[in-house]
């Protein structure tokens, strides 16, 4: 993480004992399993009730009644809501989400095609918004009420309250139509289109390992906006945090015994203050960017891009509900990872969480 | 797939000036994305491909025995051959030989005896055969999916298959119906999708369980159409490359690609920069913006859409002919028309869309509030009290509210009902609405298939539950005209089968308790360079081989 080059001489990794790694490691497990269960009920059972009828949808307005009948069958309704869930939930186990309605492909094939895309757009764009959030936090937090704090309380703002379909459309127009410094919707111009074989799903990594830079530049060049408007709503959030984080700290008397030692104002404000809040920010930043990775259902949209938001969407509208059910298990699991991850870096870099 | 790079535009990209001290990074935390500066040629599409956004996320299977949605339709037309088809030249010739080369009709009206086409090919390499006919339309009946009702209509079904529709050799075969139906019926029918002939040999090879590779023919195609598949994309995008071999001779463009586009604004943008040539889904708005713009074009074509309203007969006043004929004329069809529905819908009045066989443009009803208050009065109805119920669409509850004020100016008074599509629907299907505003698609490209549900309704009783009739639905019973209908389908002269579809119309428009008032316009945005586009009016769909650029 780019956070650590200013921090790694002050930290020292911990070891745990085997046992209390396995116990953790349990507790872990079984906190997921129960999530996860209850996640895959409370969709299923809302699959269930909507006033939607999966086999028109099968079948359209104008079938027989015959053939309604037999995809009704074939869809598993005639059995009870029990035994439907049961059997769908076995075949989670075996990551088998059956067929999806709309794209008449294993609803497994069809999200490792759209889960990259998502994860490409939601990384680009939570770096971006630490890079540049981040230290528009430290920063505003340091000249506390001077016009550089003021600016950014107004981009922060700002990146709030915009509605992300007219910020993104705007960017387009402006960007896209009249500038011509970023390319189109799309994650890639037509003629670089299925060059580079596809390894990991996203573009930019499977380029670099084809080494094929033209391929490369030319999805920057599209994931660019997309991933911009992303990062400047992450943005807004994390600079935000940063700064009560920072202003909380900086206060502390601990800062003034730094300074009273002579400390360069740098060594102050980044060893000292930052190397405190580090903590409660991987939170902030792990919760961004879990809310980046369910897919933003707008900027897909917009942009074109082929991610989850949209294809959970999509199923959602015509009762695609074996796609939603699968899309769900995708966006809760990696919650769920997010959230151990973020418990994992708590254990590493602050001092009491042993 | 190498041969693209070299039509790569020379694209340097660089990036932008690292950003160093806190001051540049408040300037860039706004503008970090545009950290990036191309020097960008303006991306044009390549001259020899087209490049389409439409949406195309319908699109739930390719099999043209299964397949039933408009953009799965547009695919299955240019990559499936049909033993009689449409040609995009000129709709008005109705179907035209296509990989039947002839064929002859038996003396009772029953039995068609094909002979196919010579020396026509799969994208296979395998030659056209009588055999692959014979198995694709089996394979239809057998496999009966949703559009399946357009052959079975004639009586075939699983059992009977195999002895309806024979093999004579290896460049002739026959169907035989279950009873006499008028030729150009038939032919209509097997011009549409489900009438899209497969490559036995490679499909079978496919096929699994007994599926007649059904599974494998959802992602796949085998067909000797202008353009063969590459790949498709669910709700991304499909690329179809050009047949060389097509026997009518190879398409100028060596490649489509339909890229899923969800956004008119996105659709616009794309197609203003040349990142495409076609858009096909922009609204009225984006229409109005492009137009004017020297580099782009706008085509209207008519669709098969039609938008009606219906009153139910089994309501005492509703069912009264005077009662009928005042609200027709209590429609304000051209305050709509340049309203809310410009550029969207045009009028017309009668239950056969425009270029479909038997079609009719008259249009007897305009909005005339006297003549309504006089009709009403004759009638002896007196603050008439009504009920439209309309599904949550909103060109559909815009004309509901039209509705509402023009009835309420000769003292009808109407309230709205708004519900989903199931809700309003299971309604009109238990007859229990007053009036309902409808949306109709027509199914095939015969004139039976609005004719079939508008004007026939052999037993309107209850016990019927013919719910798929729109004249049972509103408890009409026509004897009469069911009859007309009946004896249209059996004519075997298309002139005189034509003649007698507008005659049914003209008494439709007069005595029928539906107002037809609209016909679907589809505007279709185009780079100005890009020619014969032809967006297959309200019979087929879009036609990719004729088009240049």
């Amino acid at each position: 993480m780019a956070l650590s080059d200013d921090t790694a001489d002050g930290e020292r990794q911990r070891k745990l004992p085997f046992s209390a790694f396995l116990k953790g490691a349990w507790q872990v497990l079984w906190t997921v399993l129960i999530t996860m269960i209850g996640l895959l009920a409370v969709t299923f059972i809302i699959g269930r009730v909507m006033p939607i009828d999966p086999v028109l949808s099968v079948v359209g307005e104008s079938a027989s009644q015959a053939t309604y009948d037999a995809a009704y069958k074939e869809l598993g309704l005639d059995k009870p809501l029990i035994t439907q869930f049961l059997l769908f939930l076995g075949n989670v186990l075996q990551g088998n989400f059956g067929e999806s309605l709309l794209t008449a492909r294993p609803v497994s094939q069809d999200l490792i095609r759209v889960f990259p895309a998502t994860l490409e757009l939601a990384t680009v764009g939570i770096i971006i918004g630490i890079v540049l959030g981040v230290p528009l936090g430290v920063v505003a937090a340091v000249k506390q009420n001077s016009w550089i704090d003021h600016i950014a309380r107004v981009i922060a703002l700002i990146g709030y309250s915009m509605p992300v379909f007219w910020i993104g459309l705007i960017g387009l127009l402006v960007l896209y139509g009249q500038l011509g410094w970023v390319s189109g919707p799309g994650r890639l111009d037509i003629f670089y289109v299925d060059i580079v074989p596809t390894v990991t799903g996203m573009i930019l990594v499977d380029s670099l390992l084809a080494r094929d830079m033209d391929v490369f530049w030319n999805a920057v060049s599209h994931i660019i906006l997309p991933a911009g408007l992303l990062a400047y709503y992450s943005l807004a959030y994390i600079s935000r945090m940063t700064r009560s984080f920072m202003l909380e700290q900086l206060e502390q008397e601990y800062i003034t015994t730094a300074r009273v030692k002579g400390l360069s104002e740098r060594a102050v404000i980044w060893r000292h203050a930052f190397g405190n809040v580090k903590v409660p920010l991987i939170t902030v930043i792990a919760l961004s960017y879990a809310g980046l990775l369910e897919g933003s259902v707008l900027t897909e949209t917009i942009f074109s891009w082929p991610g989850i938001g949209s294809y959970i969407t999509t199923g959602l509208l015509s009762a695609d509900m074996n796609a939603v059910l699968g899309g769900t298990v995708v966006v809760g699991l990696v919650f769920v990872c997010l959230n151990i991850f973020s418990d994992l870096l708590y254990k590493f870099f602050d001092p009491r969480a042993k | 797939m190498k041969a693209f790079k070299s039509l790569r535009q020379d694209k340097t990209l660089r990036l932008g000036k690292s950003l160093t001290s806190g001051k540049a990074l408040l300037v860039g935390a706004l503008a970090g994305s545009i950290a990036l500066s191309a020097s960008l040629a303006i991306a044009k599409t390549p001259a020899n491909i087209l490049v389409i956004a439409n949406r195309i996320d319908d699109i739930t299977t390719l099999d043209p025995a299964q397949s039933f949605e408009f953009a799965g339709s547009d695919l299955s037309r240019n990559v499936y051959g049909k033993l009689v088809n449409f040609d995009p030249a000129d709709f008005s010739k109705g179907y035209q030989p296509d990989l039947a080369a002839s064929w002859s009709v038996s003396g009772d009206g029953k039995t068609i005896t094909f002979k196919m086409r010579s020396g026509v090919k799969f994208h296979s390499g395998n030659p056209v055969t009588a055999k692959d006919a014979v198995y694709s339309l089996q394979r239809a009946v057998k496999l009966n999916k949703t559009p399946a009702f357009i052959l079975t209509q004639f009586g075939f079904n699983k059992d009977n298959a195999d002895q309806t529709i024979k093999l004579i050799d290896d460049m002739s075969f026959s169907i035989t119906t279950d009873k006499k139906y008028a030729t150009s019926f038939v032919l209509n029918c097997l011009a549409s999708n489900i009438g899209g002939i497969v490559d036995m040999k490679t499909v079978m090879a496919n096929e699994k369980d007994g599926d007649f590779g059904n599974a494998w023919l959802k992602t796949n195609t085998a067909g000797s159409g202008a353009y063969k598949l590459v790949n498709w994309k669910p709700n991304e995008s499909y690329t179809l490359t050009v047949n060389k071999d097509f026997y009518a001779g190879k398409p100028a463009l060596d490649r489509v690609i339909v890229r899923h586009i969800q956004e008119s604004a996105t659709q616009r943008l794309l197609l203003e920069k040349g990142d495409i040539d076609i858009a096909r889904n922009l609204n009225p708005q984006d229409i109005t913006g492009i137009t004017g713009n020297k580099d782009l074009a706008v085509d209207s074509d008519l669709r098969g859409r039609l938008m009606y309203i219906s009153f139910n007969q089994k309501d005492p006043n509703l069912s009264k002919p005077k009662v009928i004929e005042a609200l027709k004329y209590l429609i304000d069809y051209k305050g709509m028309q340049d309203s809310f529905l410009k550029g969207q819908y045009t009028i017309h009045q009668a239950f056969l869309p425009r270029t479909y066989l038997g079609e009719i443009d008259d249009k007897p009803y305009s909005y005339n509030v006297d003549k309504a208050k006089a009709l009403l009065k004759e009638a002896g109805v007196d603050g008439l009290e009504l009920k439209i119920i309309v599904r949550e669409a909103q060109e559909r509850v815009e004309i509901a509210q039209s509705l509402q004020n023009t009835f309420g100016k000769a003292g009808v008074k109407v309230t709205l009902q708004v519900g989903t599509g199931k809700q309003t629907l299971s309604v009109y299907r238990a007859r229990e609405h007053q009036i309902y505003v409808g949306a109709w698609g027509p199914d095939y490209p015969d004139p039976n298939t609005n004719a079939g549900t508008f004007a026939f309704n052999p037993d309107n009783s209850d016990a019927a539950k013919a719910t798929g009739l729109l004249a049972w639905r509103n408890g009409w019973a026509l004897p009469e005209m069911s009859k007309a209908t009946k004896a249209a389908v059996q004519e075997p002269d298309k002139a005189k089968r034509a003649a007698m579809y507008q005659a049914i119309q003209r008494e439709h428009q007069k005595r029928g308790p539906f107002a037809v008032m609209f016909q679907k316009i589809e505007q279709t945005g185009r780079r100005a360079n890009v020619k014969g586009v032809n967006v297959g009016a309200a019979i087929t769909a879009i036609s990719y081989w004729p088009i240049t650029k």
